[in-house]
């Protein structure tokens, strides 16, 4: 793990080993805020935020931590954080902390979270942690943005709350169209995010399980 | 003449299709039309044991295919009768069957274009035989939608059905369910307002398209919503219409599931040619029954045993959709606690979940889900009865 090289810390969690596709951690929380674009963003920013400062915290305490009490230690310094976050979000984005309610809350249970921790932060220096959170919370924020955005267009026909597929349709003058429900529940996205981990499982064979 | 063709087509034509030839990458295309149409060639050697059967799966299909005609050909009949019922006038059951069967026909073009269209493309990409799987499907996905159901909307759910249900799982014969089915739920949860409701059961306007036709009116009092919706509303009495309205299928419903008489008719042909299974036809039917016996016990204005049975597409997906050997059970045993499962599951999602005034699709494809498991421990059993036996 620490024999990796920096830009490969940084880079890598974006896609290649991207936390979300690839390590498959942080599902719960990916179908559950990515039915509009807005909070989908709001989150992916709130988690890099808590797990690079998380991670560079915990590396400056590995090695006073001691090993049996190390997982409290961990959710000591996490709930810290995101309440934090979940304040910080609550006095400058209200509407948007509303609509995440309780999952910004729940960044404290995100095996994200929780992996890097104990892989990567218990054992490294603070400024690898420090690249290794940036890295894994903009990894989950990218398919976070990727897959709300399907979502978004597909089952509200809206981006970012502006109307566009209504706009058009309207245009055209056919009334018919209707906004595909699926897209609004959790199912789209477990689909969506299993249409992610098909593409990139094709473009690179390393992922493939013979 | 059919020897000369075949020649022909042996010699002039195939080997365009085979590897050199200037159309290689069609060759999926090529062989799926030829051996739709021909008896393949090949035939075993004179040497050795073969165990041979003419009847292989585009022949198997076929005979679902004939046997899904009595009830499409009542279904489009039923579509204009529903229309005229609605405008209050009565044109002769000829142009009732045409209204109806104009209506049908761009559905299946959509479904057969769209969901062979995919096959062929993923089968050109494989280089392998188009499978014969959605044959049927392309004919089951428009009978069993609302006859409002605007073509894109099929033609989104197809596609959808046919990566995600069958083409992931590895095509035809490997799909955990139903694709028509799965055709279906999507159509359900993505659009439900286009497939519940009273106002998409009836077909009001000129049959190409739901657009009123000038110079009618749609009779005061007349409502498009299909008895089970009554019965999801609390507003249902058996005694308003009459059982063999259902049984025959003069009731509004989805386009060709509304027939009992004409699809029992198609079960008469899938059972007398062994396609469909007796087993799980049965236990379907017998688990219907005693389910709805039960619930009618409980409660007052519950429907009748009969007409539970021939409501809503309860028989269809008896004969049609629970049969599908690909997704049902293998094992004989297996098939009647499957065929009883989906017949008791039917009833209970029809009468006490009120978000669903049907139960037929749900109950199949949850049947799918558990068919595996289902063989599992009849399999299980088994050995384990033999192992018995052996330390006796």
């Amino acid at each position: 793990m620490a024999a990796e090289k920096k830009p490969g810390i940084f880079t890598g969690p974006l896609w290649t080993n991207n936390p979300v596709v690839v390590q498959v951690l942080g599902i719960c929380s990916a179908l559950a805020v990515t039915t509009q674009m807005k909070p989908a963003l709001v989150m992916g920013i709130s988690l890099t935020c808590v797990l690079a400062f998380a991670n560079v915290i915990i590396s400056l305490m590995r090695n006073t931590i001691p090993n049996r009490i190390r997982i409290i230690v961990q959710l000591v310094v996490v709930a810290a954080l995101v309440i934090l976050v979940n304040q910080i979000l609550k006095a400058y984005a209200f509407e948007v902390s509303k609509q995440l309610s309780v999952y910004v809350g729940l960044i404290i249970t995100n095996c994200i979270l929780m992996g890097r921790l104990e892989a990567f932060a218990l054992g490294n220096k603070p400024w690898p942690a420090l690249l290794d959170g940036l890295g894994n919370g903009l990894g989950y924020a990218i398919i976070l943005f990727v897959v709300a955005t399907f979502r978004e267009f597909f089952g509200s026909g809206t981006l970012f709350g502006i109307d566009v597929i209504a706009r058009f349709v309207n245009e055209s003058g056919y009334d018919g169209y209707q906004n595909c429900g699926i897209f609004v529940m959790p199912t789209s996205a477990l689909i969506l995010i299993g249409c992610i981990i098909w593409y990139l499982r094709s473009k690179n064979p390393d992922l493939q399980e013979k | 003449m059919s020897n000369k063709l075949n020649n022909f087509i042996h010699e002039k034509i195939a080997p365009n299709f085979e590897k050199g030839g200037k159309f290689e990458s069609l060759w999926s295309v090529y062989d799926s039309f030829h051996t739709f149409l021909f008896v393949p060639r090949q035939t075993a050697g004179r040497k050795g044991v073969q165990v041979h059967d003419s009847v292989d799966s585009k022949r198997v299909i076929i005979m679902v295919i004939l046997a899904l005609v009595p009830a499409l050909l009542m279904g489009c009949w039923n579509v204009g009768l529903q229309h005229d019922r609605a405008l209050g006038i009565d044109d002769g059951w000829f142009m009732q069957f045409l209204y109806g069967f104009v209506a049908f026909l761009p559905k299946v073009v959509v479904s057969y274009v769209v969901g062979l269209g995919i096959e062929m493309a993923v089968a050109a990409y494989k280089r392998e035989e188009v499978a014969e799987g959605f044959l049927a499907t392309g004919l089951l996905i428009p009978m069993i939608v609302p006859v409002n159901t605007p073509l894109w909307m099929i033609a989104v759910a197809t596609a959808f059905s046919v990566v995600f249900a069958k083409e992931i799982f590895g095509g035809t014969g490997m799909n955990v369910f139903n694709p028509a089915l799965v055709t279906r739920a999507f159509l359900f949860f993505a659009y439900p307002k286009a497939m519940s409701g009273d106002a998409v059961f009836v077909r009001t306007g000129s049959a190409l398209c739901d657009s009123p036709i000038e110079g009618t009116q749609v009779v005061d009092g007349f409502s498009g919503a299909t008895p089970l919706a009554a019965v999801a509303d609390n507003t249902f009495n058996p005694e308003t219409f009459s059982t063999f309205d259902a049984f025959i299928g003069t009731i509004p419903g989805s386009i060709a599931e509304t027939s009992t008489a004409a699809i029992l008719l198609g079960a008469l042909l899938l059972l007398v040619t062994k396609v469909a299974s007796w087993r799980i036809m049965l236990s379907v039917f017998a688990g219907g029954a005693v389910m709805s016996a039960i619930v009618g016990a409980f409660s007052e204005n519950a429907p009748t045993v009969a007409q539970q049975l021939c409501l809503g597409g309860f028989a269809f997906a008896a004969v049609f959709m629970a049969t599908d050997p690909v997704t049902g059970c293998r094992t004989n045993t297996g098939k009647f606690i499957y065929g009883c499962f989906i017949g008791v599951m039917v009833i209970i999602i029809r009468m006490y979940n009120t978000g669903y005034p049907e139960g037929a699709m749900m109950a199949v494809l949850l049947g799918n889900a558990v068919a595996p498991l289902i063989d599992h421990y009849v399999v299980e059993a088994n050995i384990n009865k033999r192992a018995k036996r052996i330390k006796a």
